[in-house]
């Protein structure tokens, strides 16, 4: 703890004005804190993200909702789900929860991914998409188990938030944090940002009467460097679908953690294998000439 | 506001109603939020549908549009007879103890006293306070009275000081015979034990009582569980004679926009009142502005009926400048046990300062200050009643900066029809918008545009990014603005557009002369640059400044001519000092521009940033902040000190600027609301300064489903102005008109200018109207379906949103629909222009009928009908 404001920035050079994001953390862990008990749909996290990372505009049609589009897209990373609930005791509730990547510590995504360098996990916990890299095999879409990548077919590329990991390198809090008006987006480290969560939460429940108020920050994924507070920590799903249990497909968790090592150990004996046949059989003897199986396709000419 | 933004975080407790800050005011509303986290403050919201407010409210109920008296008159019978009020307060603070005038009587038939039903006016003659000076235990013997006490002046409806209304009254008077001005008697009789049978509290207690849990049921539709759910969580603020805790009201044009909206803002006023909650950090009545510069235009007089701080408008009975400010100016009337400030008194120092402001050395002694070169309004010139002598061929021409009319409504094929008959429009805008391109309106064939002789000028405004300038925020701050790029192309500043047509017209006046030129030739206009005039310059001339050296007598300062004044105690009647609104004097002053500051400074710890920028009045934050205090000046939440009285210096002083005379000691028992002549809150409202009623009674809006329970006979407010051209039409549910109908804005979209903007359309593409699943499932109609709302005016086609959030309810026993629809779109913007929506205006759909004090229309809560389209 001693040395947690080591990494700060004090100063940047040639840059007028105060210097920005001084005293935020840049060597811990970071995560955004949403509380969708003060969210109040404004949309104004979109914008900035839409904004910030200057993505096109696309048209969107008018479905029954305040929702701007049904799911997130390549060019929209973050998206506010509405949802009308009815409560057991006939009140009516309409959630609102900003959707985006979990940044979990345990991506699925990464888990996936085949491709040397198309996803990078920082220390600090963003889980980021370098699509110079990318080969378009969209099996990162497949592992994740919140849904999130998305791919563009014009560039054959996937992509998602990058909890604005250009802005937080430079010690900014990410565009929507900044932009949100009623302060439910949070930013800071995790351990700071699980305090705060969990303090709201029984504020929830000891005031506001959520008797099921908590955090959501799923253990199944390692946790994620994005947590919700939520009114009813019981149901997420109510949340536009939050998983109750996010996890990645075994498929992917085997790809590495079981037949990446099998086929190491595979490979390995099979090495082994050469090594013995050569000491004990010796080394390969010539054979005597077969003749071409196919009478039609004779050596010469398929030579030519 | 009474209050302010960031002063909300100081509550306990908050009413919404009339209002959805989250969806219109989501920067401000995170101070409600922020009292929710650190206060665990309660959120109330009232409202006809589940609004993004009430996403985050402790608590939501949905009551039928224009329905609100009815609900906060039953809050305040709650309050009564729960004793859920601050009896010193009440007593000392407000008219409660007052006696009422004999023959004034109380609308049980839904008429008060003095209706003449021919006119459809009052004789508001017994509207008044009797004559008499103590009464105490008079009307009831052995009663003791509080500490002390004090009077208040009407409760702040609208920010606006009060006083500025009556002038409507004397305006339908014929010129030549001034009425004598309506007087409050001198010596007011009251009762301090508040058991005289006539005194307003008890005239009070009986116009509520009818207001029973189960009559706020029939009228709202809310049942009667819920309702009194809410009155006593609202009240609760002051259970077991807690007299800490404060609660606050916020509204905006959920509550204005009715044929009775003043007397709904008055009602909620009159509930904190009672309460205690005026005046108190936290507290107030706090009406939420829907445009950045609301405030600032209205301030500045962007209403017919006032001029420049709310001075009363002259009207043709005014032959002079005397008769005038006689008329204008209230008398202090009082008890003689209180003490009244009556800062009205001080007008003809606010009126001769700001006629030197205009005309300067052409404003003398001997001429009355040119006075005669103001025009005097004969009669109503209200937004509404523009539309309607323009439709009549009266008005021929029509300047639109800053707003578009044709969108605005009401009835906007009426004013599409008013346009057509126009001789020439200038519109000054920045996209091409509705009312500019009115004869492109749908329904006019080529053939009918032919017949369109209007000539059209549009001319290319800046945008609010490309000017500097103040913006006046809701909680009367003057903020000052750099511009952030200059005008694109040949787009021009506001004032350099208006300062070229002003010389251009003076420079015809000069040549060809007029019927009466000297108004406009002698107008001060000096300015370095005549043609573009800085607005700092402009700034500078609204504050004021010294024409001869100016000496403040207590302090011994002394102003040299020509210098900046430093606040409005320096105006004088005499023409030595200049201010073009005197409730800005002490903005700009020689310390420089105070409306630029930006002091993040907060000592105090409740939000009152008194370096930051610059608040009318004299930099108060709070207003009526002597109220925060009990009778003896101690704050009565000495964890919220605002201001308070120090004996040993003899004043008061505090954490704002206090809102009061600085020395009048606690023990001389002023009134506290300074601006009424006698000194206290106003539960009755005397002398017919509110046009419909001295309490506010409950009437249908004038599209209504049921008839008024209260009195079916006189459902509608007696006094409510309608118009009457053959486009005028209103229905009525024998008409098939019976699903209620209210309109309102989106958050992701600014009003008709956010259609042109590609991240504003992405948000929310289309336009739709909002429909309960309930009677969506009666008419076959499933969400994204086309629907068709008809109105008595017009015709109205959108997709609809089939949602839980607006119920059905029943009204005085019958079951009665609520549909809503956001106002943005039009015939002009992306969406329109691709073909993409259907190009209707949702004002169509509203009616011209207009408050009777305000001069609003009603665009919540008029009757409609839906089918599938």
């Amino acid at each position: 703890m001693s040395d947690r404001r080591t990494l700060q920035t004090e100063q940047i050079s040639g840059h007028p004005g105060p210097v920005a994001g001084m005293g935020t953390q840049r060597d811990f862990e970071v995560c955004k804190l949403i509380d969708t008990t003060t969210c109040i749909g404004c949309k104004a996290c979109e914008v900035a993200c839409v904004e910030w990372n200057d993505m096109p505009f696309q048209p969107t049609t008018f479905d029954n909702t305040y929702q701007t589009m049904p799911e997130t897209n390549w060019n929209y990373w973050n998206l506010i789900k509405f949802r009308e609930h009815v409560r057991d005791d006939g009140t009516l509730m309409w959630l609102m929860r900003k959707d985006q990547c979990m940044h979990c510590a345990d991506p699925g995504c990464l888990a996936a991914c085949p491709a040397d360098g198309a996803i990078v996990k920082y220390a600090n916990g963003i889980v980021d998409f370098q699509q110079e890299n990318c080969i378009g095999c969209e099996f990162c879409i497949s592992g994740c188990p919140f849904n999130i990548p998305r791919f563009n077919p014009a560039t054959k590329k996937v992509y998602k938030c990058t909890l604005c990991s250009d802005r937080v390198g430079q010690g900014l809090e990410p565009a929507c944090i900044k932009s949100c008006p009623t302060g439910c987006l949070h930013f800071g480290t995790k351990e700071d940002m699980k305090l705060l969560a969990e303090s709201r939460a029984k504020q929830l429940r000891d005031v506001s009467g959520f008797k099921d108020a908590g955090v959501y920050d799923p253990e199944s994924v390692g946790g994620t460097h994005v947590i919700y507070v939520l009114h009813d920590a019981n149901n997420p799903e109510l949340y536009g679908g939050l998983p109750k249990n996010p996890t990645i497909p075994f498929a992917y968790k085997a790809w590495k953690s079981i037949f990446k090592p099998l086929g190491l150990i595979a490979a390995t004996l099979g090495f082994v294998g050469v090594v013995f046949h050569y000491v004990f059989e010796g080394p390969k003897r010539e054979q005597p000439e077969v003749p071409p199986r196919n009478p039609e396709a004779p050596a010469g000419r398929r030579e030519a | 506001m009474t209050n302010g933004w960031i002063d909300i975080k100081n509550t306990d407790m908050m009413l919404v109603m009339g209002g959805n800050p989250a969806e219109n005011h989501p920067c401000g509303f995170k101070w409600a939020v922020e009292a929710k986290r650190t206060r665990n403050a309660k959120l109330i919201v009232v409202d006809p549908r589940f609004t993004r407010t009430a996403a985050v409210a402790d608590l939501f109920v949905q009551i039928r549009a224009g329905a609100d008296i009815a609900f906060l008159g039953g809050m305040i019978n709650y309050a009564l007879a729960n004793n859920r009020i601050n009896k010193e307060y009440l007593v000392n603070y407000t008219n409660a103890a007052f006696v009422v005038k004999e023959g004034f009587k109380l609308p049980e038939d839904g008429l008060y006293s003095g209706f003449d039903p021919e006119k459809q006016t009052y004789d508001k003659s017994t509207w008044n306070y009797e004559e008499g000076g103590d009464l105490t235990g008079k009307a009831a013997a052995g009663a003791t009275m509080m500490a002390a006490a004090m009077h208040a002046p009407a409760p702040p409806a609208k920010v606006a000081p009060p006083a500025a209304k009556s002038a409507a009254a004397a305006a339908a008077a014929k010129p030549g015979t001034p009425p004598p001005p309506p007087m409050l008697p001198p010596n007011v009789a009251y009762d301090l034990s508040l058991e005289h049978p006539r005194c307003v509290y008890q005239l009070l207690k009986k116009q509520y009582s009818r207001y029973t849990p189960e009559m706020v049921e029939r009228i709202t539709g809310v049942p009667k569980d819920q309702f009194l759910k809410a009155a006593d969580l609202f009240t609760s603020v002051r259970k077991d004679g807690d007299t800490k805790k404060v609660a606050t009201i916020i509204y905006a044009v959920g509550w204005t926009q009715h044929s009775y909206g003043t007397q709904i803002i008055r009602t909620a006023a009159m509930l904190q009142l009672l309460m205690g909650n005026i005046g108190r950090a936290g507290g107030g009545m706090n009406a939420l502005r829907g445009h950045s510069n609301i405030q600032g235009a209205t301030d500045l007089a962007g209403i017919f009926d006032i001029l420049p701080g709310y001075l009363k408008v002259p009207v043709p009975t005014d032959k002079d400048f005397e008769t005038y400010i006689n008329r204008i100016t209230p008398k202090a009337a009082k008890p003689k046990e209180w003490d009244s400030f009556n800062y009205w008194s001080n007008t003809p120092k606010f009126a001769v300062s700001l006629l030197k402001a205009m005309y300067g050395d052409a404003a003398t002694k001997e001429n009355g200050w040119a006075f005669h070169y103001l025009p005097k309004v004969d009669r109503r010139y209200s937004f509404a009643d523009i539309w309607d002598d323009m439709y009549k061929g009266k008005v021929k021409g029509m300047f639109a900066f800053g707003m578009n009319g044709v969108a605005i409504g009401p009835n906007s094929k009426k004013n599409i029809e008013a346009l057509k008959k126009a001789e020439w429009l200038v519109v000054c805008e920045v996209f091409p918008d509705e009312t500019s391109e009115f004869w492109m309106s749908p329904g006019i064939t080529a053939e009918d545009q032919k017949k369109i002789n209007t000539t059209v000028y549009r001319l290319p405004g800046a945008g609010f990014a490309e000017k500097d300038g103040t913006w006046v925020n809701s909680a009367r701050w003057l903020q000052w603005k750099n511009a952030a790029v200059p005008p694109p192309g040949d787009a021009k500043l506001d004032q350099e557009i208006l300062a070229r047509i002003f010389l251009k017209i003076r420079e015809l006046y000069q040549k060809e002369g007029g019927k009466f030129p000297d108004a406009i030739l002698k107008a001060t206009w000096s300015y370095t640059n005549p043609n573009n005039p800085s607005l700092a310059e402009v700034a500078k001339e609204i504050n004021g400044k010294a024409i001869a050296d100016v000496t403040d007598e207590k302090t011994q300062t002394t102003i040299k001519a020509g210098q900046q004044l430093p606040g409005f105690a320096f105006l004088r009647d005499d023409g030595s000092t200049s201010s073009g609104n005197w409730l800005y004097c002490g903005s700009w002053t020689e310390a420089g521009p105070l409306m630029q500051r930006r002091g993040t400074e907060d000592p105090s710890g409740l939000g009152v940033y008194p370096n930051w920028g610059w608040s009318w009045p004299m930099n108060r934050r709070v207003m009526y902040n002597r109220a925060s205090c009990d009778v003896s000046g101690k704050p009565w939440d000495p964890s919220r000190k605002q201001v308070w009285w120090n004996e040993s210096a003899g004043k008061w002083v505090g954490n704002d600027v206090p809102d009061f005379k600085p020395d009048s000691n606690p023990k001389d028992h002023m009134g506290p609301f300074i601006m009424n002549p006698e000194g206290v809150g106003r539960l009755f409202v005397p002398l017919g300064a509110v046009a419909d009623g001295p309490f506010p009674e409950h009437y249908e809006p004038f599209e209504s489903p049921v008839p008024n329970p209260l009195h079916p006979n006189q459902s509608t407010n007696p006094i409510v102005k309608k118009f009457k051209t053959a486009m005028d039409k209103y229905g009525t549910p024998a008409d098939g008109f019976n699903i209620v109908c209210t309109t309102y804005r989106l958050t992701e979209h600014y009003h008709y200018w956010t259609k042109n903007n590609p991240m504003n359309v992405q948000l929310v593409p289309e336009p739709f109207v909002e429909i309960p699943e309930e009677l969506a499932r009666e008419k076959g109609i499933s969400g994204g379906d086309k629907v068709k709302v008809t109105s008595a005016r017009a015709e109205y086609v959108a997709k609809a949103m089939v949602t839980k959030r607006i119920k059905p309810m029943q009204i005085d026993g019958k079951t009665t629909y609520q549909i809503g629809i956001p106002i943005h779109w039009g015939y002009r913007g992306i969406a329109e222009d691709e073909g993409k929506t259907a190009k209707d205006l949702a004002n169509e759909l509203s009616p011209s009928v207009i408050d009777p004090n305000a001069h609003t229309p009603e665009f919540k809560g008029f009757l409609v009908r839906l089918e599938k389209a």
